[in-house]
């Protein structure tokens, strides 16, 4: 998707004792007390204790992209501040101080974090050592242009005077905050470029990470509901005569299209539910099948569909070309599956909510609560916990997980005098069922080369379900009845090809969906990255040659092509299998969000004609790597997360009913599948662009195109696994 | 009324026999390091140690565990636990983290009973344990060095 920056807000810097922090750990009460008065807290973003700590307040969730490192690291930065006496906390939900100032809202996603706090949190930084600094130098008398900073010390040149952030903290809140703190510049940096350690590791090796799974408030009972089988069933009536019976189990409510019980803890939660008599009214349910909805999408395919993009004249030109290849690429529905299934608490009494979970997008699910519960937003507190993943399944643009808790907490308080504190918890079933899928998709390609092998001409229709139109705050997005997300990577194709012609048809079978790491690259990226892969064949050129003379006028792109090429060996013949075994390699590049990366998997295929990927070389180009480790660890993440997906994700649908459940038949990468990655960062001093998603697209089309070369069978449908190689 | 030890200290639960040990641990002594992930042995999320042994809570009824000694991440005292933790934070493993608590206990168990595993024994005993953030290059690294530490 497009991202509009917006102009970064005035900074509101508040002064001390604001009040500003709701905890990571779950203390209700205390969390919403005011700092002590001690404390210097210069802006919405840093606070200083009187004991030294420094607290950054990360406006971002922390759902394994590195977002708590990457705030603290730049904050740290131009504080000069001891890394080993930093800690973080979650920002509650507040538009006025937290809105990302890329998607206008308060929320993580579309891989903004860095970008859009880049300079803002630098700024929060720059701000509270200025004043430090001023402080020291009024306790002092020493002009503050004599001092300097290290290590969350502040010191005289001549070696007199000494003093830590906490004790300078009293002081520093009663300065006047600067108009503007000067940054410094980037040969000055000792944190931003460097391998800075995780913050959240300690926690995340120890167990000692709170997630909403974890969270237990005094009186809370656990709620586990009983789901319609099919999207738009109604509960009709329902018995829980049986239910009830189970020991532990407290009550039975229904609230909206979801019958819950709730339970002194998940077990008899659990039992219960599996003990409900549900009576489902299904004369709203969709019935669709995967299989009848890709044939339908296949005819639409060959009708024309809204114009993305047209330049030159493929009509005119494609009939004209002797050499012409056409391909179709089916990608089926996904599920995120992040490792913790959806859940969220919610505690309700009169005039008040209060929610805690993993919370990515605050403002619209604070938005959403406060209507659903008629109460002002304000009254709606969001404490933000650690996430067991996201891959875009926790920023859900229609809150659905979390209203389903507050109607359940609803439907209890009604009977228990407007108190309720509810933790609902899915099931893996129960979130594998639940909908916001990555769509479906279809693609229809057309292109040819001229006597020389040079394409130049490409026509493509895309046919699925439009993401924006799942989110209405970002409906502006949509243009001329196309959605960005539809056709990114397509529309935007940046290889010169003089004749080419992009075009949508949207569709609305009735299935609930949502973006998936990465959104419109997942599929945008396998269907031109795979046909280019085509069209070199066609016309007897080398993939690497081809995509550097095609992206003559785009250095980035060619970049990360250029990197990847010769830090994979591309010049070089790929070693020899074993007796018997074919191997082949394929390159991949795909631009999204900015950051620019190319790929090239190593495969190995068997007689059988089963095979492994050997071997990832990945070149990404993010700007400035903040982070260079986690900038490595999210292209090795991506790169995992998206082979789980070519190899075997797939959600399918028979008449409505979801086919999958589990990590059985919903399979998933493992260790022994995991290939050697390396990863290579271009050099760069451009403003930083986000990694949690750009690695992921670019690995099945380098897989795809891999798997060609190794057999010159051409997989077309994902997952890959599902079209068997032929043996040898 | 059943008893095992848990981390090393008596523990007693008044519930059914057939509970998982997870929701044991979890919601009846609030030990809540062990994690859920499918409820169904397909994960690994829910590793803790029975008699030092690797098994997967979720589906492990705690009727099983009487008599038997529990070791749960938070719990995990031995060299080996805690060379494979200084190894996961020395290589920022984690990402986000939920199903590491398991990947910890399973780690743990194969460098307590092979001093010197290789990439096959690592594959063997980590293959059940699901890690969708895909640090599993990190965890190999991370069971090596931890090896080289214990050496
Ligand atoms: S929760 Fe036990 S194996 Fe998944
Ligand atoms: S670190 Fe997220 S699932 Fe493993």
């Amino acid at each position: 998707m497009t991202n509009t920056p917006l102009q970064p807000e005035r900074r509101i810097f508040l002064k001390a004792g604001a009040g500003l922090t709701l905890g990571m750990y779950i203390a209700p009460l205390s969390a919403l007390a005011s700092a002590p008065a001690q404390d210097f807290a210069p802006n919405a973003f840093v606070r200083v204790d009187p004991d030294g700590t420094v607290t950054v307040i990360s406006k971002h969730i922390e759902l394994g992209q590195g977002a708590f490192t990457g705030m603290a690291t730049l904050i740290a930065e131009e504080m000069d501040a001891d890394w080993n006496r930093i800690r973080i906390e979650a920002a509650p939900a507040d538009r006025t101080r937290f809105t990302n100032l890329h998607l206008g809202s308060q929320g993580t996603g579309g891989s903004t974090s860095l970008a859009n706090a880049y300079l803002q949190m630098r700024q929060a930084g720059a701000t509270a050592r200025a004043m430090l600094v001023a402080a020291a130098a009024a306790k002092w008398g020493i002009p503050a242009t004599e001092l300097k900073v290290a290590k969350g010390e502040v010191s005289d040149a001549g070696g007199r005077h000494k003093a830590g952030f906490g004790e300078l903290a009293a002081l520093a809140a009663q300065q006047p905050v600067p108009a503007k703190a000067e940054l410094k510049r980037p040969e000055q940096f000792i944190f931003i470029g460097k391998k800075v350690p995780r913050k959240d590791s300690h926690a995340k090796s120890t167990g000692t990470a709170q997630y909403t799974q974890d969270v237990k408030l005094p009186g809370m009972l656990t709620a586990v509901v009983a789901r319609p089988p099919r999207f738009g069933a109604r509960v009709r009536s329902f018995d829980a005569d049986r239910a009830r019976g189970i020991k532990g189990v407290v009550g039975v409510v229904q609230a909206g299209d979801v019958v819950a019980v709730l339970g002194t803890g998940f077990w008899p939660a659990k039992q219960g539910r599996d003990l409900l008599q549900v009576e489902w009214d299904e004369s709203q349910a969709v019935r669709v099948s995967s299989d009848t909805l890709m044939n339908q999408y296949r005819d639409l395919a060959r009708a024309p569909g809204l114009k993305a993009r047209a330049d030159g004249d493929v009509d005119t030109a494609l009939p004209a070309l002797v050499r012409t290849v056409e391909a179709t690429y089916d990608f089926p529905y996904l599920a995120h599956a992040t490792m913790e299934p959806m859940n969220c608490v919610v505690r309700l009494s009169p005039g008040l909510c209060e929610t805690w979970y993993g919370a990515q997008g605050h403002t619209t699910d604070q938005d959403a609560l406060a209507a659903y519960l008629g109460l002002p937003p304000a009254q709606v507190r969001i404490n933000t916990l650690y996430a067991g993943g996201s891959f875009g399944r926790r920023g859900n643009p229609k809150s659905d997980y979390v209203l389903e808790a507050a109607a359940i907490a609803r439907a209890w308080a009604m009977q228990h005098e407007g108190q309720a504190t509810v933790k609902l918890v899915w099931t893996r079933e129960d979130d594998m069922q639940a909908g916001h899928y990555r769509p479906m998709y279809h693609h229809r390609l057309a292109g040819g080369v001229d006597a020389s092998g040079k394409p130049v001409a490409w026509k493509q229709h895309v046919v699925g379900q439009s993401v924006v139109s799942t989110m209405p705050q970002y409906a502006m997005f949509v243009k001329g009845g196309i959605d960005p997300t539809t056709v990114e990577g397509s529309a935007n194709l940046p290889y010169a090809i003089p004749h080419l012609r992009v075009e949508a048809t949207t569709t609305d079978p009735g299935i609930p969906i949502q973006p998936w790491r990465s959104v419109g690259a997942t599929h945008n990226a396998f269907a031109t990255e795979v046909f280019l892969d085509e069209l070199a064949v066609l016309g007897g050129q080398d993939p690497v040659s081809l995509r550097r003379e095609l992206l003559a006028q785009h250095p980035r792109h060619r970049g990360v092509l250029e990197l990847v090429a010769q830090q994979a060996g591309w010049e070089k013949p790929l070693a020899r299998g074993k007796p018997g075994e074919r191997r082949g390699r394929g390159i991949a590049v795909h631009e999204s969000f900015h950051s620019y990366v190319a790929q090239v998997a190593e495969v190995t295929v068997k007689a059988d004609g089963g095979f492994r990927v050997d071997r990832v070389v990945c070149a990404v180009d993010c700007g400035l790597a903040v982070n260079p480790d986690i900038v490595r660890a999210q292209m090795e993440g991506g790169i995992a997360y998206g082979l789980s997906a070519a190899l075997y994700g797939e959600v399918t649908l028979k008449d409505g009913r979801v086919e999958q459940d589990n990590f059985d038949n919903y399979r998933v990468l493992r260790m022994a599948e995991m290939p050697a990655i390396e990863v290579h960062i271009v050099p760069s001093a451009e403003a930083p662009s986000g990694v949690g998603e750009p690695g992921t697209p670019v690995i099945a089309p380098a897989l795809a195109n891999a798997l060609f070369a190794a057999t010159g069978q051409r997989l077309r449908t994902l997952p890959l696994r599902s079209a068997t190689l032929q043996p040898a | 009324m059943i008893r095992f030890t848990l981390n090393d200290k008596p523990a007693q639960v008044d519930v059914p026999g057939d509970m998982p040990l997870l929701w044991v641990l979890r919601d009846e002594l609030d030990l809540t390091g062990t994690k859920f992930g499918c409820g169904k042995a397909l994960c690994g999320a829910c590793t803790v140690h029975l008699n030092d042994q690797p098994v997967r809570a979720c589906v492990l009824p705690v009727s099983m565990a009487a008599g038997a000694r529990v070791t749960t991440i938070e719990g995990l005292k031995t060299r080996a636990g805690k060379a494979v933790q200084a190894a996961w934070e020395k290589l920022d493993v984690a990402q986000c983290g939920y199903c590491q608590s398991g990947q910890v206990m399973a780690a743990t168990a194969l460098l307590s009973h092979n001093a010197k595993p290789t990439d096959a024994d690592i594959d063997a005993a980590m293959g059940g344990l699901i890690c969708r953030c895909g640090t599993y290059g990190r965890i190999r690294a991370a069971i090596h060095a931890a090896a080289r530490a214990l050496a």
